[in-house]
């Protein structure tokens, strides 16, 4: 960065991308006014800073009206007895007022008083768990199959992404298909191998494993394909350097290939367990939640009291979002400061 | 090669042919028939190979670097071959049983009474072509849309320093967290209040929710690749901020606002919560919506769903194909300099 651009650049744009953050923006404001906020900051920030904020403000706006606005009534509703009855609502032309009521914190202390909430939470827990740790592992392990030299390699490729290629509804209409109790696919194979007949989806247990498996099936591509980068980006010098040394295979692996692909990894994972603790789709499609509700996630339970049940309960249902929201935030926080912890920059 | 293969073949003779013959493909660099017992390692190089010569005494040949031995060979095309199976599987049989009649839809064998009858029917005797057109039109809409507001966004995070910056920053990391539960019942609360629901309007503006967010993140990922230098060149020859993000680095960004827009359209035409929930009736539904109406409490036409799922699947499936090459440099760019 030659510094006579640079400083032309910060002094008009408040400070380049690039490097560190602040540094050209002392110096800009230094050659003009000392270090304490002078008289009239505002207006002096508005002029540096003018064509940022006119940059951001289509965002802005749009996120505070079409975000922020809802998610204010939204946890207005949480202290309300908002439901189907009495909310505003239009039949017609007539506009009917809405009737509902603040009742303090009673929709919480109802949702956490009750074992309903518990039930899912841990279920949800457990589906998340599993899911990114078996999705994890499978993406890792092919991915380090696809990084060698092996013949067909991009049909191999071709083939592991496509589950991504197809919109998941779809697929899981598949499965759906193949998990037939009757008449499906899995269960014709299972008895033509001797083994007798599995209840996939009405069985409490076996969803449970159907729902995991169907999840991991959709998303191994996405983890293969970031794996996959993340081990190209390892520097082939350092597995060169470490069989000098004389290490093994597995040596490779824990020492040169799993710290290569942590921060990728600590990305990728983050953002899994966030997709799955959220994945609607593939519980709502493939068992609607059921036997009895025992495969229902937080967030498909959320929708069933909002839009299933009768009468729809929007203001439990808008406390379980809340609720799932602050556990989100509580659980990305937690996340991010172990990493910050054991040195990793995020 | 040639002193590999002469030194192989005087080494040893009986057991190498031998060895070949077990149906292993012999490919490229990897075609060496090893002959000493630890096929499943390959040789870590000189210095620890020649520590330990096999018992026999016979010459043990030293594998090169990244080479294999048949038996690992043998295991890692086993091992994907037996992945691309499991994840070929499903949308095979999809494909296949969608040309099955009524009766056949569930036999086992691969063709059981070839028809179109299926196609037919979800052409010409559904709303599956309005619910493609809903489709369609939605997520375009959002995608261009989420591409165009954010887009300005993206660059002033990436190369501005400003008051706001981090919990702009913040804020759109956090509502990418957001699940649909958190808005989905006020969003619906207030579609139905000005009258929004079963509207393509509502739906998208209900996607952008989702859509603005991502692509601001994601599009600043891809302006952070983009040289600093060329936008001090702009300033220099005189071009104002906006000049240099619109006629500089915006051309330069195509690929990343390519991606970033396929990305944001495959999550809108996968979406299924908020349009189950906001749009009923069956000349407003999308493609998810309309594949619930095939397989549900009242119907079971497995046959129809099938056809139906291979309409939708194979445009989304053509289009990734084009796109997927650029998905691994889309993910990082995205994903490791946040």
């Amino acid at each position: 960065m030659a510094g006579t651009s640079s400083r032309s650049a910060v002094t008009t744009a408040g400070g380049t991308g690039n490097g560190a953050p602040g540094r050209g923006r002392t110096t800009g404001r230094n050659g003009k006014q000392g270090p304490p906020p002078p008289p009239g900051r505002f207006r002096r920030a508005l002029s540096t800073h003018w064509y940022a904020w006119t940059m951001i403000a289509p965002v802005v706006t749009v996120i505070t009206v079409i975000i922020g606005w809802p998610l204010v009534r939204g946890v207005y509703l949480t202290f309300t007895n908002a439901n189907e009855a009495n909310v505003e609502r239009r039949i017609g032309v007539n506009t009917i007022e809405a009737t509902y009521e603040f009742v303090g914190l009673e929709n919480y202390l109802s949702v956490l008083g009750g074992a309903q909430f518990w039930d899912r939470l841990t279920w949800t827990v457990v589906w998340t768990v599993s899911c990114v740790a078996i999705t994890f592992t499978i993406g890792l392990v092919l991915a380090n199959m696809l990084n060698r030299r092996v013949r067909g390699r991009a049909i191999y490729r071709m083939a592991l992404i496509l589950p991504w290629a197809i919109p998941a509804f779809v697929s899981i209409f598949a499965w759906r298909m193949l998990f037939n109790e009757r008449n499906g696919i899995l269960n014709a194979a299972l008895e033509g191998g001797g083994l007798s007949a599995m209840t996939w989806l009405t069985d409490p247990f076996w969803a449970k494993v159907s729902v995991i498996a169907v999840n991991v099936w959709l998303g191994v591509p996405f983890m293969l394909i970031a794996m996959l980068g993340a081990l190209q980006s390892i520097p082939a010098e350092q597995y060169e350097a470490a069989e000098m040394d004389g290490a093994n295979a597995w040596q490779r692996f824990w020492n040169i290939t799993l710290p290569g692909v942590r921060s990728v990894s600590s990305t990728v994972v983050l953002l899994s367990c966030i997709w799955t603790f959220n994945m609607f789709p593939v519980i709502f499609l493939l068992t609607g939640g059921g036997p009895a509700g025992s495969t229902d996630i937080l967030v498909t339970e959320a929708f069933k009291l909002a839009f299933q049940r009768s009468p729809r309960d929007f203001a439990e249902s808008a406390t379980w979002g809340v609720l799932i929201l602050l556990l989100l935030v509580a659980f990305a926080l937690a996340y991010r400061r172990v990493l910050r912890k054991q040195g990793e920059v995020w | 090669m040639d002193t590999r293969d002469t030194r192989n073949t005087t080494g040893d003779t009986g057991t190498a042919p031998a060895r070949d013959a077990d149906g292993v493909p012999p490919t490229g660099g990897d075609a060496a028939p090893a002959v000493t017992a630890a096929t499943g390692t390959p040789a870590p190089g000189g210095a620890a190979g020649a520590g330990t010569p096999p018992a026999d005494g016979r010459a043990r040949r030293v594998r090169r670097r990244g080479e294999r031995g048949p038996l690992a060979s043998f295991g890692l095309h086993a091992g994907l071959l037996v992945a691309a199976f499991i994840a070929l599987f499903p949308p095979f049989w999809l494909l296949v049983t969608s040309f099955k009649p009524r009766q056949e839809t569930f036999s086992l064998t691969l063709f059981a009474g070839f028809t179109w009858e299926n196609y037919d029917h979800v052409i010409n005797n559904t709303a599956f072509l309005t619910w493609f057109g809903n489709s369609v039109f939605i997520v375009t809409l959002t995608t261009v849309l989420g591409v165009f507001i954010s887009s300005t966004t993206g660059y002033a995070l990436s190369r501005f320093r400003f008051p706001g910056m981090r919990s702009l920053m913040w804020t759109l990391l956090l509502t990418q967290m957001f699940p649909m539960a958190v808005l989905i019942v006020p969003l619906y609360n207030l579609m139905a209040r000005y009258g929004l629901l079963n509207q393509p309007v509502g739906l998208i503006v209900t996607y952008l929710t989702i859509a603005v967010p991502f692509c601001a993140w994601m599009m600043k990922g891809f302006f952070d690749s983009i040289p600093v230098a060329i936008d001090e060149s702009g300033r220099v020859d005189g071009l104002s901020p906006f000049g240099t993000f619109w006629r500089l680095i915006l051309p330069l960004a195509k690929p990343g606002l390519a991606v970033t827009a396929f990305y944001s359209f495959v999550t809108g035409w996968a979406e299924v919560a908020y349009a189950t929930a906001f749009m009923t009736g069956e000349r407003n539904l999308t493609l998810a919506g309309g594949l619930q109406t095939f397989v549900n409490q009242h119907t079971q036409d497995w046959h129809y769903m099938t056809a139906a799922a291979v309409l939708i699947a194979v445009p989304a499936a053509l289009v990734f194909g084009y796109a997927q090459r650029h998905l691994q440099a889309g993910l990082t760019a995205g994903a490791t300099k946040a």
